[in-house]
């Protein structure tokens, strides 16, 4: 356990292919991510970052004609091995995905509906891990006298952090955002984008954003991807103002294609 | 062109122009100097103000489209470097009214002696500037590394200039207002040839991304 603490990254990729059936989505990517940064993923649609993303908790199993080749690690757990524990990995690297999608049932059961799952019954716990939840994704106070009352009747970007309460009460030690504030307007993403560089602190943080200003703003460091290859990784700083790659200068600059 | 680049270019032209107009300051402040004509020197004062006001414009320029257009990588550079350039290209042409003002002075009274070390100082001054404004334009290339290099001629002319004329006024103290004033004339060219260091500096990190200030040009 000292030494998983110890180590810098949490995903080591290396060679890592995906397909969806014969079309290569993701091709030779390497890329190891550290712990407790936020690390943003960018690139034009279709080139291959929601895939990656996704390989991460092997959401792409849910595509039939998905499959990898390469090495994908999460610690010291080969992500695509066998025997892994796909649910106990779920667990550890959580998702929130564009569109908030929290369960049609109360504040209170969307947020206790994973602890239930994996056995929690006592009430007194189960009520310490929602409030604990909820204070964590900077919800509590608005939802605290309407936790019976239904989550799909609050706002957008409340939803989206209840959906963000719901995976933190997983105790996960990764967080997955998939373009987390794209339906949502800009106090709303002020607020997700304000919580994820408190929730940094403890989690690992991977997303996807085709917002570039937020990338700037809020990740350690950026993935540039095109037509499935990873063209320049680096500190955030460094690649939105001098980048290696006249690929990736003429993406952020808007120049492309 | 795309609107952004379209804008870029505007604000590049409005740089050169600022540029050019610095240069003839410049030229023309020396020239009132060594010709000793007052009615130059009164001109260049006189139209000062426009470099003031292009200096603001291209300032608001450059705010305008950080705002609007976010840029990134090479633009950001581009317009951060253009931010600051145009600070050194007003501070130089504050210098130029300077030397006029001196030259007004100095004109009035008899000549001490032909100038012989402010135009060399000038002629190396004004090719800086020039060489500058088209590295600017030009973007990478060797330009702004040769114009860092000349630097040290200019300051080594304010130190020969400095100590011929220490030696005349040590000779002859009656001369010392007149002296001082072409010392001062010569320190105000050196200045304009710090400037024009200061805007090669930032067309290198412009290029580069690498700020190279404060540190040997070899680093």
């Amino acid at each position: 356990m000292v030494g998983e603490l110890n180590e810098r990254y949490i995903f080591k990729i290396h060679d890592f292919n995906i397909f969806y059936g014969d079309f290569m989505a993701v091709k030779n990517v390497s890329l190891n991510i550290e712990m407790n940064k936020i690390t943003a993923i960018i690139g034009p649609s279709g080139c291959g970052k929601s895939t990656l993303l996704r390989a991460l908790n092997r959401m792409n199993d849910l595509i039939v004609t998905s499959r990898v080749e390469g090495k994908a690690l999460f610690r010291d757990i080969d992500i695509y091995e066998k025997d892994t524990d796909v649910i106990e990995l779920r667990r550890r690297v959580g998702m929130v995905f564009q569109k908030p999608n929290p369960f049609p049932s109360s504040v209170y059961e969307n947020v206790a509906y994973g602890p239930k799952i994996r056995g929690i019954k006592q009430k007194s716990q189960l009520d310490e891990i929602v409030e604990h939840s909820l204070v964590r994704a900077d919800l509590w106070k608005e939802v605290k006298d309407k936790l019976n009352e239904s989550g799909l009747s609050l706002s957008g970007g409340q939803m989206q952090r209840l959906c963000i309460a719901r995976s933190l009460a997983q105790e996960p030690e990764v967080m997955l955002f998939d373009e987390p504030t794209s339906a949502l307007d800009p106090i709303s993403t002020a607020h997700i984008e304000n919580l994820l560089q408190e929730l940094r602190k403890t989690i690992t943080i991977v997303i996807v954003t085709h917002n570039m200003q937020q990338a700037a703003r809020i990740s350690d460091y950026t993935a540039f991807m095109y037509l499935g290859e990873l063209i320049e990784f680096g500190e955030t700083d460094t690649l939105f103002v001098n980048p290696e790659n006249k690929l990736t200068e003429e993406y952020i600059t808007g120049r492309f294609g | 062109m795309p609107i952004f680049d379209n804008e870029l270019d505007m604000l590049k032209k409005k740089v050169l122009t600022l540029g050019s107009m610095v240069e003839t300051a410049i030229h023309d402040s020396v020239r009132s100097l060594v010709e000793r004509d007052s009615e130059l020197a009164r001109d260049v004062i006189k139209r000062d103000h426009l470099v003031n006001a292009l200096e603001v414009k291209i300032d608001e320029e450059c705010v305008r489209l950080i705002a609007l257009r976010q840029p990134m990588a090479g633009d950001l550079r581009f317009i951060t470097t253009t931010m600051k350039i145009t600070t050194d290209l007003e501070r130089m042409g504050d210098l130029a009214v300077n030397i006029a003002e001196r030259a007004l002075e100095l004109n009035e009274e008899p000549q001490l002696k032909p100038f012989k070390n402010i135009p060399k100082m000038a002629e190396i001054t004004e090719g800086m500037v020039r060489d500058t404004l088209d590295a600017f334009v030009k973007g990478c290339s060797k330009l702004p590394y040769e114009v860092i290099n000349r630097d040290d001629d200019v300051d080594n002319l304010t130190v020969s200039n400095f100590n011929e004329l220490l030696a005349l006024m040590l000779k002859d103290p009656k001369i010392i207002p007149l002296a001082v004033k072409r010392t001062y004339v010569a320190k105000y060219l050196e200045r304009i040839a710090d400037h024009t260091t200061n805007i090669a500096e930032m067309i290198i990190y412009m290029c580069k991304g690498k700020m190279i200030r404060h540190t040997s040009i070899d680093e």
